[in-house]
């Protein structure tokens, strides 16, 4: 990789960045206690207490819409970052949050290094076979 | 069923997940994979990373640049009302690998999409999951054109082991994709299987 051209090249529009920068929404967290335990497709439910996330004055606009979204239906993590567009970690710094606050709960996956059942891979190829 | 409600009586359903990941070079047809059997239009997720996040080596051509994004690309397949599939399409560019890592943690398996006219772009990922023990198979992609190769020809090319599945595939074919995924899954039920057998003895 030659530096031809790098020095002309500008970012203009989406390329720039967002406005507000994205961990600013985390107040500058990149880590969260729960964190370890959120894979992508680890599955975000909101807890049946949760049913006016926006009368809490503690919660950020994200962490309400983070509430609102797996209100409607269960989410993976991977589904409420590309909802939102917002980056993964800060997808899983709020939704640490919210976990704290028993808001929402998460379900993991299956652990890693473990395969699930035979019996659920079964159900996987005759679910494919079926689509 | 037991464990069908809790003490705060929340609603049942919650599904189990399971992740299969696409990989290949760039331009090789993930996306189209993807979308090929998706319910969803794929979606994108994005991760930023900042520099203490970056890997150290490699950083060639961006650094005048203090944050960089990678892009990764999704489908869902609802299976069942408690079984999900998710297909995940690796960010492609190499330096990316650590983003593999966390994908690679629990998936059932990968799929490694190849494309005759550009072998080498897939071997860092026959690489990748060989190392690692992730059961892969080969989707061969015949694109239109493409000069098609024996399938012997292509497994003598990519140095597979025998043991690893390769097919001729349509990315942007529902069926033939199907087929690819019901491949990954039965191979990576056979690996289990034989690895069960060797603890057994």
């Amino acid at each position: 990789m030659s530096a031809d051209g790098q020095g002309a090249h500008h970012w203009f529009d989406d390329e720039a960045g967002p406005v507000v920068r994205p961990y600013a929404m985390t107040r500058g967290r990149t880590t969260s206690a729960v964190q370890h335990r959120l894979d992508l497709i680890a599955v975000v439910s909101a807890e049946p207490h949760a049913d006016d996330p926006e009368a809490d004055a503690s919660l950020s606009p994200e962490h309400v819409d983070i509430v609102e979204l797996c209100r409607e239906a269960s989410q993976s993590v991977a589904e409420l970052a590309a909802e939102l567009d917002l980056p993964i970690g800060v997808v899983r710094v709020l939704v640490g949050d919210l976990v704290d606050a028993e808001l929402v709960r998460v379900t993991r996956p299956v652990p890693p290094a473990e395969l699930p059942d035979e019996s659920i891979l079964r159900d996987v190829i005759n679910g494919l076979r079926a689509l | 069923m037991i464990f069908g409600r809790s003490e705060r009586g929340k609603p049942p359903v919650e599904p189990v997940t399971l992740k299969i990941l696409v990989a290949g070079g760039f331009g090789v047809g993930k996306t189209t994979l993807v979308g090929a059997v998706s319910e969803i239009r794929p979606l994108r997720t994005e991760e930023l990373l900042t520099e203490a996040g970056r890997p150290v080596d490699d950083v060639r051509g961006v650094e005048g640049k203090r944050t960089t994004t990678v892009a990764m690309d999704f489908g869902r397949i609802t299976l069942r009302e408690d079984l999900v599939l998710y297909l995940f399409g690796t960010p492609g560019q190499e330096r990316f690998w650590f983003m593999w890592d966390e994908l690679s943690e629990g998936a059932l398996g990968a799929v490694v999409l190849a494309d005759t006219r550009r072998l080498e772009d897939c071997f860092a990922a026959v690489d990748y999951f060989e190392r690692r023990s992730i059961p892969f198979v080969v989707g061969v992609n015949c694109f239109e054109g493409a000069v098609r190769h024996p399938a012997e020809d292509v497994r003598r090319a990519l140095d597979l082991d025998d043991g690893v599945p390769l097919l001729m595939c349509d990315a942007r074919e529902r069926e033939s994709v199907k087929e690819v995924l019901i491949e990954v899954v039965q191979h990576a039920m056979a690996l289990a299987a034989n690895r069960r057998r060797a603890l057994a003895t």
